[in-house]
């Protein structure tokens, strides 16, 4: 199938000029960017900034009207990239396939693209599963899981996948303090033990400076700053500060 | 309502040009093809029976006062075979059927079901369009064949329990068979499957391109059942005109 890569380790993703307006109203207003391979990338933006946009270009799900994407060079879903480069997003909203179980909707991927046998494919299920802390509920449905758990599933959904690329949009945005940590855990030793690139939206202070190689805050469309955790908490624009720094009085 | 016809031509022709994908599906196909099933068979032997039942009251009396008895059974038996049988099963199933495919898929598209599909690499055609279109395709031609049965048999039945009409059992299937052939059978068979075609491309294309929260599906709803019913209608009269030579 088109699905088996021939490239182990993370892709570089390029960004140039990337532009997109809805109904005449511009949601990504010029973004240049690189991100290397293997390196974790945390996307950072108040809530309407065009994030979740962003990544579903990335993956292909949105044509830009300008600009372009390049994956390892080539552009993003071209049949090279489709046949050498596995990519996976865990959705903002986890986007489980309603009918499936939990467990389908895990192995899905290898099960569709007949990629391992069902034994095996239901021992991967198990164990990654077991990383998101959720073991045993495979055979429960989406409908019957709290928010946090749709999100892990949709995150092991994604680990299935051993992916090249992997996007994540706003992966703890559900969870308790303690399943984040395990989250950002796994966002970082997926990185070291199969050297993809990730990509992190997320509000989330904690897990953007935890585990980001570099982060990027972008408002209204554009890039504020790009620079690693330090360069960023260290950069006087107001704007960024302000994101960075804003926390609740009591009232 | 037609502007999406273009679409929805393409969406039949990658359907078609998926076929080959049928036989790695085929748990998909079974699964559909057992719920038209199940959710339609009883439906469309109530209705057929009534509907070979009123037309033999219809027509019985009239043809019997005339002296043109020994016609009733192949007028019954025409009618539900060529057009009756064929045209209100379809509509039946794509109240019944079609509705659900495009509140399914609909569903399926607001919530983003289709869109992680996609960044998984699994299309959509071969993974939801593809078994729903084999599934029915299969499935109408062999309901319809059903309804055929049990709307004759609702006929003769009228005709043997009517005062008015009073033609025995034997007479009004040995009219029948006179009249009716295999080939005026298999026409109305032909007929559903092409409409099977129609309500499968037109619900399964109101699905995907669904937009709009749960208000966009239940439009979406709407229109695949009236878009299917106003062109198997339509297309009946075509298929008819050229069916007839
Ligand atoms: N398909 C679409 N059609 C029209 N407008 C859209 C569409 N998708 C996104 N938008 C608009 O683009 C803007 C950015 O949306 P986006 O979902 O990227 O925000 P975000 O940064 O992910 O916010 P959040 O942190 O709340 O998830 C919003 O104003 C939204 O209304
Ligand atoms: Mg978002």
């Amino acid at each position: 199938m088109t699905s088996t890569p021939s490239h182990p380790g993370g892709v570089s993703v390029r960004v140039r000029g990337l532009r997109k307006a809805f109904a005449g109203q511009e949601v990504l207003a010029g973004l240049d960017f690189d991100v290397q391979p293997g390196e974790i990338f945390v996307i950072m933006g108040p809530s309407g900034s065009g994030k979740t946009v962003l990544l579903k270009h990335l993956i292909g799900l949105e044509e830009p009207d300008a600009g372009e994407i390049l994956i390892a060079g080539k552009p993003v879903r071209s049949p090279e990239v489709m046949s050498q480069y596995r990519m996976a997003m865990v959705f903002q909203s986890g986007a489980l396939l309603n009918s499936l179980t939990v467990g389908e909707n895990v192995g899905l991927y290898l099960a569709e693209h007949r990629l391992k046998s069902p034994e095996e494919i239901a021992r991967i299920v198990t164990e990654k599963l077991e990383v998101v802390g959720l073991k045993g509920t495979e055979e429960r449905m989406p409908s019957d899981l709290s928010g946090g758990m749709k999100k892990r599933v949709a995150i092991a959904r994604a680990l299935v996948i051993e992916p090249q690329l992997i996007l994540y949009d706003e992966p703890t945005s559900e969870l308790d303090p303690l399943s984040s940590v395990v989250i950002a855990e796994e966002i970082v030793n997926l990185k070291q033990r199969i050297q993809v690139t990730s990509l992190v939206v997320s509000h989330d202070r904690d897990l953007a400076f935890g585990v980001a190689d570099r982060i990027a805050v972008i408002n209204k469309g554009r890039i504020l700053t790009i620079g690693t955790p330090d360069e960023v908490r260290r950069n006087p624009d107001p704007l960024v500060e302000q994101f960075l720094h804003a926390s609740f009085k009591r009232l | 309502m037609f502007q999406n016809v273009g679409e929805m031509v393409i969406l039949f022709w990658s359907t078609l040009l998926a076929l080959p994908a049928t036989w790695r599906q085929r748990q998909k196909v079974s699964d559909q093809f057992f719920e038209i099933g199940n959710a339609s068979l009883l439906m469309v032997c109530i209705l057929s029976f009534f509907i070979g039942g009123v037309i033999a009251l219809q027509t019985g009396p009239l043809l019997v006062e005339r002296g043109l008895g020994s016609y009733v059974g192949g007028v019954v038996g025409f009618s539900i075979c060529k057009e009756l049988a064929p045209v209100m099963m379809s509509i039946l199933i794509a109240g019944r059927i079609g509705s659900a495919m495009a509140a399914e898929i609909g569903s399926m598209r607001v919530y983003q079901e289709i869109d992680a599909l996609r960044t998984m690499n699994i299309s959509p055609i071969h993974y939801l369009v593809l078994p729903r279109l084999v599934a029915i395709a299969l499935a109408l031609p062999l309901l319809v064949t059903f309804a055929i049965l049990v709307g004759w048999l609702g006929g003769a039945l009228v005709c043997v329990a009517n005062d008015h009409i009073a033609i025995s059992f034997a007479a009004f299937f040995s009219a029948l068979r006179d009249t009716v052939n295999v080939q005026d059978v298999a026409n109305g068979v032909f007929k559903s499957f092409a409409f099977a075609l129609i309500i499968a491309t037109v619900s399964c294309h109101q699905g995907l391109i669904t937009r709009g929260g749960p208000r966009g599906i239940g439009r979406s709803v709407t229109k695949a059942v009236v878009n299917s019913i106003v062109l198997i209608v339509f297309s009946d009269y075509l298929l008819t005109r050229i069916l007839l030579k």
